[in-house]
């Protein structure tokens, strides 16, 4: 599908509007993407049309809602090249699916003594919850460096690796810098030590190509809202048999076979880890999202974006005063920055008084801002529907910022 | 002045700006310039307001029944708006300070302008600076 940058805003609703009399321009989107209508539609359509609970009911509503929802399974099986729909669990989000895996696997395979590796780079929900293992289990959290520039160092990795590491936990593509990790060799490399990895694929999926067999991770968590799709749902997708081999994350409904006061036993995945009526119509209204990503390819995407991306390099760097955050070679479409002599919050504001929103802060990654020494960044990610007007307008606003301390 | 008078004056030069918000944000950080140097020895925990992005530190003092505000920000706007909450405040008797009716803040159209995150720090700045009073106003009357 070749769509015009004009087109694909179109299907977006919420993109024709001004903010502050000023024509909206919408640079948030690694904190969540705006949805097409066809996402919208389906919430309606399935409200108004099948709203059924699913999997038990012996009437036509559940029957179809049961079939679309499965459906959506076999989609993001697709999505993602998993070998069978049963190892794609739903849940409320990449923040869930981490912490799932933190307990359910963490319980049954972390002992003490043992070691979980992650990087200076994550997200807190990919840090708080290994912190709460090791304090319950006795297990050692170690941080693999980075450079200045944000990247990963390899070797440093390779060390911190022994035969007592028994999880890897990385993100794929940092949410602050925007830097995409070696993960192809980090899986490799800690597979050598039979241990087990886990991907944050939270801001890569709606980027890169992924093919879970092709990487061979053992898990990779993300979220349908920063994929075009609605907010309260993620997916988690974990290898057959470590999801057989994992006890249940919560107890309830539809994740039993049978249910005695003596003695329950479990249902097969992936309802095992589905306790309770699941979120049925976002995860229905999750699949245009999903076939918009596949009707353009990522590829397309991806090729788009980095263009907004080396234009917001080109018109940002030469500015006296910003000083980009995050330069590695392989990124995703961020830019973070500060301005010598701000606040990253006032800046955030000025942005958005001419219209333009931005995300400041510690982005959840205080220990990274920490290695750079800063409080925090100015942080501008970009999507399919932005365009290089969108980065010209932004660039004048930023150098009219800049100058006020830096003339 | 009168609190009252010193709020009027300062809603007419927010009259002036208009209705551009990026000129009257500039001007917000501008007056955050007329803040006294604040002491860096009082930098510390037990005077912080905190927010969620932008700290703030205040400290008061009282003499000849007056209340003396110093502040202090890690951010330009909310140096602005600290300054023109001490414009209204300072140097007035805390029986004053209890009673002022900050009107100036919704007249010229704060909260729309600094968004929540902001207002809710100015609130509790405001907050503070009404309860060093408070305490003053106990002390003179015993």
């Amino acid at each position: 599908m070749n769509l015009t940058i004009d087109q694909i805003r179109g299907l977006f609703p919420v993109l024709h509007q001004e903010v502050h009399g000023k024509p909206l321009i919408y640079f948030d989107n690694a904190a969540t993407t705006q949805k097409p209508k066809a996402v919208l539609d389906k919430l309606r359509s399935y409200y108004e049309l099948d709203n059924s609970n699913i999997h038990r009911g012996a009437h036509t509503l559940a029957d179809r809602a049961t079939r679309e929802y499965e459906q959506v399974r076999e989609t993001v099986q697709n999505f993602i090249g998993a070998q069978e729909s049963a190892e794609i669990i739903f849940t409320k989000g990449t923040t869930e699916s981490i912490n799932l895996v933190a307990q359910s696997f963490g319980r049954k395979f972390i002992e003490q003594g043992d070691e979980i590796i992650i990087s200076t780079m994550e997200h807190h929900s990919n840090i708080v919850p290994w912190q709460m293992l090791c304090e319950e289990k006795g297990a050692i959290l170690k941080i693999i460096p980075i450079t200045d520039s944000g990247e990963i160092i390899f070797e440093e990795f390779e060390r911190l690796l022994s035969t007592k590491t028994k999880l890897v936990s990385v993100v794929h593509a940092s949410n602050a810098l925007g830097t995409i990790n070696p993960v192809k060799s980090i899986i490799e490399a800690a597979h050598r030590y039979g241990a087990k990895v886990l991907l944050d694929g939270a801001q890569s999926t709606s980027h890169l190509e992924i093919n879970v067999v092709d990487l061979d991770c053992d898990f990779l968590a993300f979220s349908a809202h920063k994929l075009y799709g609605p907010t309260g749902l993620g997916i988690l997708y974990g290898k057959r048999e470590l999801l057989e081999a994992m006890p249940p994350f919560l107890g309830g409904g539809e994740m039993i076979k049978e249910v005695s006061f003596e003695k329950t036993t479990f249902n097969d995945i992936p309802f095992k880890f589905e306790a309770g009526t699941p979120n049925i119509a976002d995860v229905i209204a999750f699949k245009p999202a999903l076939d918009f990503i596949t009707g353009l390819g990522k590829k397309s995407i991806k090729a788009h974006e980095d263009e907004l991306l080396s234009y917001a390099n080109d018109l940002l760097l030469p500015i006296k005063g910003v000083e980009p955050i995050g330069t590695a070679k392989e990124k995703v479409s961020v830019f973070s920055f500060i301005i010598k002599g701000m606040h990253p919050f006032d800046i955030g504001q000025m942005l958005d008084a001419r219209g333009i929103a931005v995300r400041t802060g510690h982005h959840c990654t205080q220990p990274l801002m920490q290695r750079f020494g800063i409080e925090g960044t100015v942080r501008a990610s970009f999507s399919v529907y932005n365009s290089k007007t969108e980065i010209e307008t932004w660039a004048e606003a930023v150098a009219r910022i800049a100058k006020i301390k830096n003339k | 002045m009168s609190i009252e008078e010193v709020q009027e004056e300062i809603v007419s030069e927010f009259e002036i700006l208009g209705e551009d918000r990026e000129s009257t944000i500039f001007y917000i950080m501008e007056l955050g310039e007329n803040l006294k140097e604040f002491p860096e020895s009082q930098r510390k925990d037990e005077n912080i307001i905190k927010g969620c992005q932008s700290k703030v530190w205040l400290t008061a003092e009282e003499s000849d029944g007056k209340v003396h505000y110093l502040a202090d920000s890690n951010t330009d706007i909310t140096k602005g708006l600290i300054s023109l909450l001490i414009r209204v405040l300072n140097l007035r008797t805390p029986e004053e300070i209890i009673h002022a009716e900050l009107n100036f803040i919704d007249r010229i159209g704060m909260g729309n302008i600094i968004g929540s995150q902001r207002s809710n720090g100015l609130a509790s700045m405001i907050k503070q600076m009404k309860l060093y009073a408070i305490a003053f106003q106990t002390k003179l009357n015993t």
